[in-house]
């Protein structure tokens, strides 16, 4: 028995040496090796237009949307090879989720996919926090059709018709005036869009049926894996779904994106055109809000401006687009004036 | 029932007491070696069902473990421990701050569960009056508990650990106190199980001979329940490093370069980062979200073989 006893107290001396040994080993390493990345990052670094020198020092925190957050993730990544100093940490925890931290002050950017809600204005006005949105990319929206369905382009009305609240249609021939063959006509039209939660479903479901929130029940929904509906879509030759432009921009040939047809004839989605802004409806900016407590630091600012500056390379690694060289200058003039600088 | 059983061999029995002995060996006989067809059949069936669902649960892991290594082997080498996440360079982006913040939340987790979920067992069997209404009611509650979806304990973290009372802020601390909680009624009840399976002659003994009631559980009926309670603290342990959603909601972030500490800065786990990677278009990404399983199974392994490695030690038979 006496023996057991002391076993006991060596066993539970041994857990706690091993946890502590775990955390303590390695705290040590800490802060020498930040970027090991080597070589590979030398090439892929931007020239940056303002690099602060690189003596900049602080914490950025930034949440938000998970439409976003891959855009701010290489954002954060290269801005800390050009300022070492910096910790910038990016979380994701959804539009809404962002801003419920970000109007408590708690973080110092919210990644968001849409505008600031009246609710979420009134929150941060109470605690006293002032921002504004900036805009750090163009993102678009893809309608999704197998690459042998017979149609390359619908105007807003035939996607209005498919998705809205109480819509009838369940096979491509009943789509009003659309020509499919006679031999296609039958084929079920086999739906596919994200999860309520995510922004792609807010967004299209407000472009295309007037209001957010607002369609059909009876279609997949995938969730918040977008790639899901490329799968199916590739697997299936009726169906359609919705996915963000860069999910459409990896799948490649696999599948067809729809030209959308606002009016003005049918525009491709292309990058050239959701920058130019004719990709209606269903192209839109990516805002990172910033608020004006946390732009009294030096390198938040310089973070949004090289956020800015550096949109090409950044939209290009997250599969979203750029920023024109007018929303540039637009965007560093927002962050300047509420830097009050 | 092999052989016809021969009664007349036997030795000077008389004849009634000899019809009667095999009498009575042909039905024990005919009960015990399940004599009749249709009860051989059955006992077959039974066999193969067993071993059906215990082929489900091992495929299902043989599944899983094969496709992490098929999807993850690109990515299987150092680099994927020591270098630090990278959207940039995929292909050379590692994990070295998730499994840190992986060993601080889970260490923290650790430290929290093994003195407040033996405490509380040791109260509810050795002290407390078990037809005290209160002591019953709180006795429900702990049961309940241990099937509460993890996300509430998420919101629970958020309101009173993140901010609130304790206002921790999005710290690793903040993520340890929340999975805490979250796995604190499983070690509960597997101790009070291994507490009550100490055979009671064991701490009356100790009583007997003059040791106090704290005695007698500190020096006898611990020790020997150890093993038991470590199978419960490896079964938390085991749930709560692979928790993603609570510690979303308490501040896990899925993009940090830098190594965690406790209570500042922000801190990830894997099961956040794979969650992330995973839903991602690129391709590196993927292949990395299917590496990370690999590390997290490895990193499961390793914390618990030390508990596994306790428990055998201090096993023993009665």
């Amino acid at each position: 028995m006496k023996v057991t006893r002391r076993a006991a107290f060596a066993a539970t001396a041994l857990t706690s040496a091993l946890v502590l040994a775990a955390c303590g080993g390695s705290s040590d390493d800490g802060g020498e090796t930040t970027t090991p990345t080597g070589d590979a990052t030398t090439s892929a670094a931007p020239t940056p237009t303002e690099t602060g020198g690189g003596d900049l020092t602080g914490s950025i925190v930034i949440d938000g949307s998970s439409t976003v957050g891959p855009l701010t993730e290489p954002a954060a990544e290269l801005f800390m090879q050009a300022n070492p100093g910096v910790q910038v940490t990016v979380a994701v925890s959804g539009t809404s989720g962002g801003f419920e931290k970000f109007c408590k002050g708690e973080t110092d950017g919210n990644n968001a996919s849409r505008a600031i809600k009246e609710a979420e204005i009134e929150q941060c006005a109470e605690n006293g926090i002032a921002y504004d949105n900036i805009t750090v990319a163009n993102d678009a929206l893809t309608v999704l059709v197998n690459a042998d369905a017979p149609a390359a382009c619908m105007t807003v009305e035939q996607l209005n018709a498919i998705w809205d609240d109480g819509s009838s249609i369940t096979t491509w021939g009943q789509i009003p005036g659309l020509d499919v063959p006679a031999d296609f006509a039958d084929t079920p039209l086999n739906l596919y869009g994200p999860g309520t939660d995510s922004g792609t479903f807010d967004f299209f479901t407000e472009e295309i049926n007037g209001e957010e929130g607002q369609i059909r029940i009876d279609y997949t929904s995938i969730g918040e894996d977008d790639n899901a509906a490329v799968t199916a879509i590739i697997g299936d030759v009726g169906a359609m779904g919705y996915i963000p432009f860069s999910y459409y921009q990896e799948a490649g040939d696999q599948v067809k994106g729809l030209a959308i047809d606002n009016g003005d004839g049918c525009i491709d989605p292309a990058i050239e055109n959701v920058q130019n802004g004719i990709y209606t409806p269903l192209g839109r900016p990516l805002f990172v809000y910033a608020s004006d407590k946390a732009l009294q630091q030096d390198a938040t600012v310089a973070f949004f401006e090289f956020y800015i500056n550096n949109s090409d390379q950044i939209a290009t690694i997250a599969g979203a687009v750029g920023l024109t060289d007018e929303q540039k200058a637009e965007q560093i003039a927002k962050v300047q004036s509420l830097a009050g600088s | 029932m092999a052989d016809e059983p021969d009664y007349s061999s036997r030795v000077a029995l008389p004849p009634r007491t000899r019809v009667a002995v095999g009498g009575a060996r042909d039905v024990t006989e005919a009960l015990f070696t399940s004599g009749d067809r249709k009860k051989k059949i059955q006992g077959t069936i039974f066999l193969g069902l067993l071993l059906f669902g215990l082929s489900i649960a091992l495929i299902a892991i043989a599944a899983m473990i094969i496709w992490a290594f098929v999807a993850g082997g690109p990515r299987l080498n150092v680099n994927l421990l020591t270098n630090v996440p990278s959207i940039v360079t995929p292909e050379n982006a590692g994990y070295r701050t998730a499994i840190l913040g992986t060993l601080y939340v889970i260490g923290g987790v650790i430290l929290l569960i093994v003195p407040l979920g033996v405490g509380a067992a040791v109260y509810l069997e050795q002290f407390a009056n078990p037809a005290n209404k209160f002591n019953r009611f709180v006795d429900l509650n702990i049961q309940n508990l241990a099937g509460v979806p993890s996300i509430v304990f998420g919101i629970l973290g958020l309101a009173f650990i993140v901010r609130g009372p304790l206002s921790l802020g999005f710290v690793a601390a903040a993520g340890s106190l929340t999975l805490a909680l979250l796995v604190l009624p499983t070690v509960i009840l597997a101790s009070r199980e291994a507490i009550r399976a100490v055979p009671s002659s064991i701490r009356d003994g100790s009583l007997a001979l003059g040791a106090t009631v704290w005695q007698a559980v500190w020096r006898q009926v611990l020790p020997a329940a150890l093993p038991g309670i470590l199978t419960g603290v490896i079964l938390a342990v085991s749930r709560a490093i692979g928790e993603a959603a609570p510690l979303l909601l308490v501040g896990a972030v899925t993009f940090v370069t830098f190594n965690p500490s406790f209570f500042e800065g922000g801190y990830s786990t894997l099961p956040t980062m794979i969650y992330s990677y995973a839903k991602r278009p690129q391709e590196e990404l993927q292949v990395l979200a299917a590496a990370g399983v690999v590390v997290m199974l490895l990193l499961l392994i390793m914390i618990n073989s030390v508990a596994i490695y306790l428990r055998n030690r201090f096993e023993r038979t009665w």
